[in-house]
């Protein structure tokens, strides 16, 4: 289906609920979705014959502090149709909380794992919510984000 | 009688450590199994040894300059891990890649892929207990590395695309030698193939061992030899074609249980049919430019792309965010070793497989640390 | 012509010492103890010379060259691991059974060394010829699985435990088709003695028991590979696993001593098969029989390393399946087939 064709048969079931993103080069189908209905239109989006997105492919998060916003970007794929959808939700910066997609797509857990990890986004709904790459020790300093100043890392003193 | 035996011995389950040095493991990783006695109940897998912030570190550097860091990726696999990142750029800048630069970006692409596939198929043998295929395979491999060597100076981590093109054409003698080996390997391929695959032992091992559904793979989102061992072909050369692919004659493998024999077989099969390519690659290459025409201080346009490639472990996809200025905003790497590390626990949970089992499980997905942390 | 000269020694002493008063048992105890001390060296020059074999046989299985720089050829390379090893630190760890830890390197030495005393190197040169031979090298190899029951239980590590059980599992269960193989050799020549089944067995190759015995021969080297723990048996000691089975805890000195008795018991089993299946020290006898005999040792050696090169290991219940559902009742149909065949010649 084309990215029109995507845009409108969600339109159709959840007008007024999600904005389309125009992203240059415009390769791309994005959405950004508000906190209500997330949940509810991933559902809709793997289940529907006609969207069948099936394959998670990637959840990555973008640190934006000027407009004090943390971006929760998820990659989509339908093997059934060959057409891909890119959903995006917006976190507050101060307190980043996310609705996860993980009780919806089992893939993105490590890939949500990540994000908490790196970025110290909270995802509700989680199974298991905790710390992928980093070490168990480390502060709570997060390395994607902006702000993270490798001078003034102080790690944790030897026992 | 017997049950009142059994049901006065007390069983526990227990923690076994597969540290992250083991001589199994590929690399640092940590497997934790629940174990009840013989059996493995669980794994989960803890990764993290490895992780370098290859993201973080990408947002201080130019993007010509994040060329090399990408090699340290997959770093068995150094050329297509160059290849998705070029790719990715020259997608947000809509650059036309030259002819020839194409078709030498396919060759080098497809000699790393055999090169890696006999990596795999050494460490598989020497999984199950058959360390001479080990040494066979890296000495295949040596002749490539050597054909590396001879065009762009280094073996292993080797930097050799560029955004728009490649960095060095063939020397002189390079198609005489890539032929000799063409024709070297193709019947060491039917003697290996006789090696290991036609062991009974070895089969033994492998079939029926760390079934992945069709229905978990793609809920999982595995993708390459994994993928296909599951039954599901599907391969971004044929699939989504890119670069000079339509032009080559080849097929995709696919397996049919999604046990680790499958996703053997698959890999083994790909080494065939990337011979074959470079074969073609080798006769049809036109004489041309190596680069596009870019700016030498590259600026990509304000956007975002996420460009998926077929490296030999899977695809690995790169999530680009720009905001126009010479360094990347953000640029996330989606490797398909993080991902199919995480498909480990739903291979071997509840299966009723011993310890063996589990460190073949882990040798037929053929994962390379330096992908699953970054 | 050395059996001459041993006979002329042992008389000599015999009458010297005899003259000087010493009683006779005391003199045939000490003529056994040199016996068992030249047996003793033996073994430890066919050790050394089968590990260096060994690694040889590796490297160039594997296209490499093996060792190269110690001696001509690496021939000196064990004697210089030997002396690495010595002058390694030897761990004890803290809660082990000290005694049992202690001793059971050496235990495992001493079933091997028994069993040689009756091995045919030559015509006359056999220790003893007893007329049991190879039921009593068949009762006393069983007792190696003490020796690793010893080092596993001692060891007070669970993983050692199950890694020592699992071996002992595997040599119990795979004595059975060992046993039964042979049957069919010794209802052939109609004698358990070691030296008069090789007596039994023509002159010419044809007429040795492999070629009548051919599903006995076979059975016999797969089930004597299980019992030498080697690949594709090897699944206790060297799966790359968790634990290195029952020898996790041992270090330095004492692990050289299991590493040592691997190879003096994968020596027995050739020399064994040889004097079964392969005629032993015929055609010759005296010295050039004793080489004869060591050539097809070495011969069945070979074949046990190129085994463990090039194949992949068994997973433990494979293993079992194999050595109960496959080998025993193949050993069954090899000694009715024999038996068969021997009421019908009469």
């Amino acid at each position: 289906m084309t990215k029109e064709d995507i845009l409108a048969r969600l339109k159709n079931q959840f007008a007024g609920t999600f904005e389309v993103q125009d992203i240059p080069p415009g390769t791309e189908t994005t959405v950004k979705l508000s906190p209500g209905k997330a949940r509810e239109i991933a559902e809709y989006l793997r289940d529907d014959s006609y969207l069948r997105f099936e394959v998670p492919l990637c959840a990555s998060g973008v640190d934006y502090p000027p407009e004090n916003k943390i971006e929760v970007v998820y990659h989509l794929f339908s093997l059934a149709h060959r057409h891909y959808i890119t959903l995006k939700y917006y976190a507050n910066r101060a307190n980043p909380v996310v609705p996860s997609m993980t009780p919806v797509w089992a893939g993105f857990n490590w890939h949500e794992r990540e994000i908490f990890d790196l970025l110290g986004v909270k995802f509700e709904g989680h199974p298991d919510l905790r710390r992928i790459l980093l070490p168990e020790d480390w502060l709570a300093v997060y390395p994607l984000r902006k702000d993270f100043a490798y001078e003034t890392y102080v790690p944790m003193p030897p026992k | 009688m017997e049950t009142a035996v059994l049901d006065r011995l007390h069983t526990e389950e227990f923690l076994v450590n597969m540290g992250p040095q083991h001589p199994a493991t590929h690399g640092v990783l940590r497997l934790i199994l629940k174990m009840d006695g013989e059996q493995v109940i669980s794994v989960t897998p803890d990764i993290g040894f490895l992780h370098r912030n290859f993201e973080k570190i990408c947002e201080n550097r130019t993007y010509p300059q994040i060329m090399p860091y990408t090699d340290r990726l997959d770093y068995v696999a150094a050329m297509t891990n160059n290849w998705a990142y070029a790719r990715t750029v020259e997608a947000l800048m809509k650059v036309e890649v030259p002819k020839r630069a194409e078709y030498l970006r396919v060759i080098f692409g497809e000699l790393q892929r055999i090169a890696s596939h006999l990596v795999f198929w050494g460490c598989m043998g020497g999984d199950t207990g058959a360390v001479s295929p080990f040494l066979y395979g890296l000495r295949e491999r040596e002749r490539i590395l050597d054909l590396f060597e001879m065009t762009c100076g280094a073996r292993l981590t080797v930097n050799y695309y560029r955004i728009g093109g490649v960095s060095k054409d063939l020397p002189a003698g390079f198609h005489e030698k890539a032929k000799a080996f063409v024709k070297y390997f193709k019947p060491k391929l039917k003697e290996y193939a006789e090696l290991l695959s036609g062991n009974v032992i070895f089969q033994k091992r492998m079939k029926g061992i760390g079934n992945l559904s069709q229905n978990a793979a793609l809920a999982l989102a595995v993708s390459g030899p994994v993928l296909r061992g599951s039954g599901i072909r599907w391969d971004l050369r044929k699939d989504e074609p890119y670069s000079v692919y339509p032009e080559l004659q080849f097929e995709v493998p696919v397996g049919e249980r999604g046990d680790a024999w499958d996703r053997y077989l698959v890999r083994f099969k790909e080494m065939e049919q990337s011979l074959q390519i470079v074969e073609q690659a080798l006769d049809q290459i036109p004489p041309g430019d190596l680069l596009a025409k870019i700016p030498k201080v590259l600026r990509p346009p304000k956007g975002e792309v996420y460009v998926r490639t077929e490296c030999p472990r899977g695809e690995l996809g790169f999530y680009l965010v720009s905001d126009g200025s010479t360094k990347p905003y953000r640029i996330k790497c989606r490797s398909s070793c993080f991902v199919h590390v995480s498909a480990l626990p739903e291979m071997l949970d509840h299966k009723g497989h011993l310890i063996a089992d589990a460190v073949v499980t882990l040798g037929s997905i053929d994962i390379v640390l330096g992908e699953v942390d970054r | 012509m050395i059996a001459n000269l041993v006979g002329r020694i042992y008389a000599f002493l015999l009458g010297l010492l005899i003259r000087w008063g010493l009683p006779r048992p005391v003199f045939d105890f000490g003529a056994m103890i040199v016996a068992g001390f030249v047996v003793a060296i033996f073994i430890a020059l066919v050790v050394l010379y089968l590990i260096w074999m060994e690694r040889k046989v590796s490297a160039h299985i594997q296209q490499r060259f093996g060792p190269m720089w110690t001696g001509w050829h690496g021939w000196l390379q064990t004697i210089a691991d030997a002396v690495k090893l010595l002058m390694k630190e030897d761990l004890t760890p803290t809660n082990v059974d000290k005694a049992v830890f202690l001793t059971a390197p050496f235990v495992v030495f001493v079933p091997s060394i028994m069993a040689y005393l009756v091995i045919p190197f030559s015509a006359t040169w056999i220790v003893r010829d007893l007329n049991i031979g190879i039921l009593y090298i068949f009762a006393i190899t069983t007792l190696v699985v003490i020796a690793i029951l010893m080092g596993g239980w001692s060891s007070n590590n669970k993983y050692s435990l199950l890694g020592g059980m699992r071996t002992a599992a595997q040599i119990i269960s795979y004595e059975v088709p060992l046993v039964l193989s042979i049957l069919g050799v010794v209802m052939l020549s109609g004698t358990l003695s070691m030296n008069g089944i090789v007596q039994a067995q023509g002159k010419w190759p044809w007429q040795w028991y492999w070629l009548p015995q051919i599903l006995g021969f076979l059975i016999y080297v797969t089930a004597a590979t299980a019992e030498v723990n080697r690949t594709p048996f090897d699944l206790p000691e060297g799966e790359s696993e968790l634990v290195a089975g029952f020898n996790t805890e041992y270090s330095g000195m004492k692990f050289a001593m299991f590493f040592l008795a691997e190879f003096a018991n994968m020596f027995l089993v050739a020399a064994i098969a040889t004097t079964l299946f392969l005629g032993g020290w015929q055609p010759f006898t005296g010295l050039l029989g004793f080489i004869c005999f060591m050539i097809k040792s070495m011969a069945v050696v070979w074949l046990l390393m190129v085994f463990r090169w090039t194949y992949p290991r068994l997973r433990v219940d494979q293993l079992m399946d194999f050595g109960w559902k496959i080998l025993v009742p193949l050993s069954f149909v090899n000694l009715f087939a024999t038996s068969l065949i021997m009421v019908l010649r009469k």
